[in-house]
């Protein structure tokens, strides 16, 4: 069968402002033109009626000293000696630091939940069904205002504080713990520990290719531990304990000395942590559903119990289908965070967006760096998780 | 073809919609309502009151503004604002004036874009402890925790105060003073602190008010009073005129209940306030009877304090430096001629 085109002829000419390539780009580049020029003049517009309007604008406040005390801070921070700059790091660390544990928290209690919401126990898979449905269906803020309250109500005034064992004290102003301070050789203690857990990462490895070639198993735990904790004992034993220990007394008002962890911090991760798990939950139940039954019933007749059935067959094949939405919640709680501002939580939306903002009246500088911030942060922790998920993915022929 | 013609016109759209120039009387009497930013949960300045009807010191002011434009105090539209929004609410143009208890300074009249129109009250920052704790002085408060706003010349105030005396404190701060006195009230912390005025007002929110009591020590100023945006001169006047006209009226002994009287008067500086002589009131781009609106609908400057924050309220703040510079305080108002 042959096409009525004879063999050897050249393609039709046609003018340039008609070739569909031609086109495409010159339509592109008018694009990109427009959406410049858009760009441009609404940021010229801003400026020039911030101007106009006598509100300062530029970046200089940063290096202006700050003023106000921030009651939780993770690095150096003073009302008198410290800038703008350094109480956005104050109140980014906060953030980071809420957003971290909490993510870990809410991983740990959202598998639970979502396994058990699986289970043949009547009790544990209706309870945690209550959980979720619960937990999901309330706004985040009324429960973060919740958990404040319950959480400073459950707990004594200073006078009458609990007094754990280890001078740990618990009272409404917060757990207050002794607080390490460093006489000089802890740093060679921590590069122990460090390489410790480094050589345990590489046994770690080792162990699984000589599983997979050999079938031999080794003790890694033991092998890991012993690696960790050995040469940490033996350069304590040798050189003596390098922290001494800062105790809290009790001052006329507050606990003196030790280390505070308010109760705002407490309930923020409580609050944060409960609701993202219960979507979390629902996701890794979406995940396990996902898998084919076959799976499970090919392990069981293989003789698999079905605890490590889920733990070895079900569970690896369901990340796949987990790990997409489980990014949405780690970015939907790290973003949450932000609600510290209603419980009085200096995280960097409070800090930050709130008193800085006020100070100065830089809002559209602040309300961008803080943007900008969230961003970074959201894109890093999803560029994580697509690496993990490329690595659990499915190796197709 | 279209969608690059739609774009296109959309970009010339933004360009060309730079926001107006600014005339706010003009705007305020087109609109026939105020737009005013006031507190929402402070008693005594600004707070609405169980039927939803706004009473307070500054609620007062701005009903005064309203009555020397309209001749009616109720055509105002009321704005609850936190301390953290309430300059963004002015630079906006979502409020045409802010009278919700703000400290005058230098930075706030510079580089915010708004300016302060006068003081209204005299004030300082206090603190508020509980009587059982017995503090005396709030030099003894060394290692104590105090709640504060967030956003106030009252955080920054604290800090300086504290170094000042080598004396600790932890400071935990809230975004509204309702969350504040919440705090303090369930023993989050050992002491409160805002203006004075405040302390007194706040206190009232507490469950035992009596088991509270508030230090000797004033340790800042702060001049509390209305501001406007920037770049509109005949605005700022206005409302620069409509308090001093409520200062002069105290001094003149024009109340609300003898004004009328008043219009007959033959003393020459009461018929340059009612208007009888010269035209003052039509320099400022009101009626010549503006001041007669503002005595009559509100009140002269003793009345509004005394049934807002003094002895006709729950209050009852002394008038200490409030009170006019003939009796021996600082309020002083410019003369109308």
């Amino acid at each position: 069968m042959s096409l009525g085109i004879p063999a050897g002829t050249a393609p039709a000419r046609v003018a340039f402002y008609n070739d569909p390539k031609v086109r495409s780009v010159a339509y592109q580049l008018a694009l990109c033109v427009v959406i410049g020029f858009v760009v441009y003049s609404a940021a010229d517009n801003a400026i020039v009626n911030l101007r106009r309007a006598h509100i300062a604008s530029g970046f200089g406040f940063w290096n202006n000293t700050a003023g106000f005390d921030i009651s939780q801070t993770l690095i150096e921070y003073s009302s008198q000696g410290s800038t703008y700059g350094r109480a956005f790091w104050v109140g980014l660390l906060n953030t980071l630091l809420v957003a971290a544990l909490g993510i870990i928290f809410a991983t740990i209690l959202g598998f639970t939940i979502g396994i058990g919401r699986l289970s043949r126990n009547w009790l544990v898979s209706r309870a945690c069904t209550g959980y979720v449905e619960t937990i999901r269906n309330i706004p985040l803020l009324l429960q973060l205002l919740f958990w404040y309250n319950a959480v400073l109500k459950a707990l004594p005034e200073t006078r009458d504080s609990f007094t754990l064992p280890l001078h740990i004290f618990l009272n409404n102003r917060g757990l207050i713990l002794p607080k390490p301070v460093g006489q000089g050789g802890e740093g060679l203690l921590w590069l122990l520990i460090l390489a410790g857990i480094i050589a345990t990462v590489i046994v770690h490895v080792w162990a699984k290719r000589r599983q997979e070639r050999t079938g031999e198993r080794a003790p890694v735990f033991l092998i890991g531990a012993g690696l960790v904790i050995v040469p940490a004992l033996v350069y304590v034993l040798l050189t003596g304990f390098p922290y001494n220990f800062d105790l809290p007394q009790r001052g006329r008002f507050n606990l003196t000395g030790g280390v505070e962890v308010a109760p705002e911090f407490a309930a923020l991760l409580l609050g944060l942590s409960l609701y993202t798990a219960a979507f979390i939950g629902e996701v890794v139940r979406a995940g396990i559903l996902a898998v084919s039954r076959g799976q499970a019933e090919a392990a069981y007749a293989l003789g698999l119990r079905p605890g490590v059935t889920l733990r070895l067959i079900v569970l690896p094949q369901a990340m796949r289908v987990i790990i997409p939405p489980l990014t949405s919640q780690y970015l939907n709680l790290t973003k949450n965070s932000s609600l510290a501002v209603a419980i009085g939580y200096p995280d960097l939306v409070q800090v930050f967006t709130g008193t800085v903002l006020n100070q100065t009246g830089q809002a559209v500088e602040v309300v961008a760096i803080t943007m900008a911030v969230y961003l970074t942060i959201s894109l890093v922790t999803s560029l994580a998780m697509n690496v993990y998920n490329s690595r659990m993915a499915l190796v197709e022929r | 073809m279209k969608r690059i013609v739609s774009i296109l016109a959309l970009a010339v759209f933004v360009v060309v919609a730079q926001s107006a120039s600014a005339q706010t009387l003009k705007t305020v009497k087109e609109r026939g309502t105020l737009n005013c930013g006031a507190n929402g949960q402070l008693a005594g300045f600004g707070a609405p009151d169980a039927q939803g009807k706004w009473n307070g010191m500054d609620v007062d002011i701005c009903r005064a503004i309203a009555a020397a434009i309209f001749n009616d105090a109720t055509k105002i539209k009321f704005v609850p604002l936190s301390a953290k929004d309430r300059f963004t609410a002015l630079q906006s143009g979502e409020v045409d004036v802010l009278v919700r208890n703000t400290t005058w300074t230098s930075s706030r009249d510079s580089s915010l874009g708004l300016s302060f129109t006068g003081v209204d009250y005299y004030d300082g920052q206090g603190f508020m402890v509980r009587k059982s704790l017995k503090v005396n002085s709030a030099l003894e408060l060394n290692g104590a925790s105090v709640c504060v706003q967030q956003g106030t010349t009252t955080e920054l105030n604290l800090a300086d105060y504290f170094r000042a005396h080598n004396i600790q404190l932890k400071s935990v701060t809230f975004a509204t003073s309702d969350e504040a006195i919440k705090a303090y009230d369930a023993g989050r912390c050992d002491a409160y602190t805002t203006d004075a005025s405040g302390l007194y007002a706040e206190r009232l929110k507490l469950a035992n008010p009596d088991d509270h009591a508030v230090l000797p020590e004033i340790i800042s100023k702060e001049p509390l009073g209305p501001s406007v945006r920037q770049g509109d001169d005949q605005w700022f006047t206005v409302v620069k005129w409509v308090l001093f006209a409520m200062l002069n009226a105290e001094e003149l002994n024009i109340t609300s209940k003898n004004v009328d009287q008043m219009l007959t008067s033959t003393n020459p500086e009461v018929k340059r306030f009612v208007g009888t002589d010269g035209a003052y009131g039509e320099q400022l781009g009101l009626t010549k009877d503006w001041a007669v609106r503002i005595i009559k609908l509100v009140g002269n400057y003793g009345e509004v304090f005394d049934r807002n924050v003094g002895a006709g309220s729950p209050l009852k703040i002394d008038r200490g430096l409030n009170k006019l510079w003939s009796k021996g305080g600082i309020q002083y108002a410019p003369p109308i001629r």
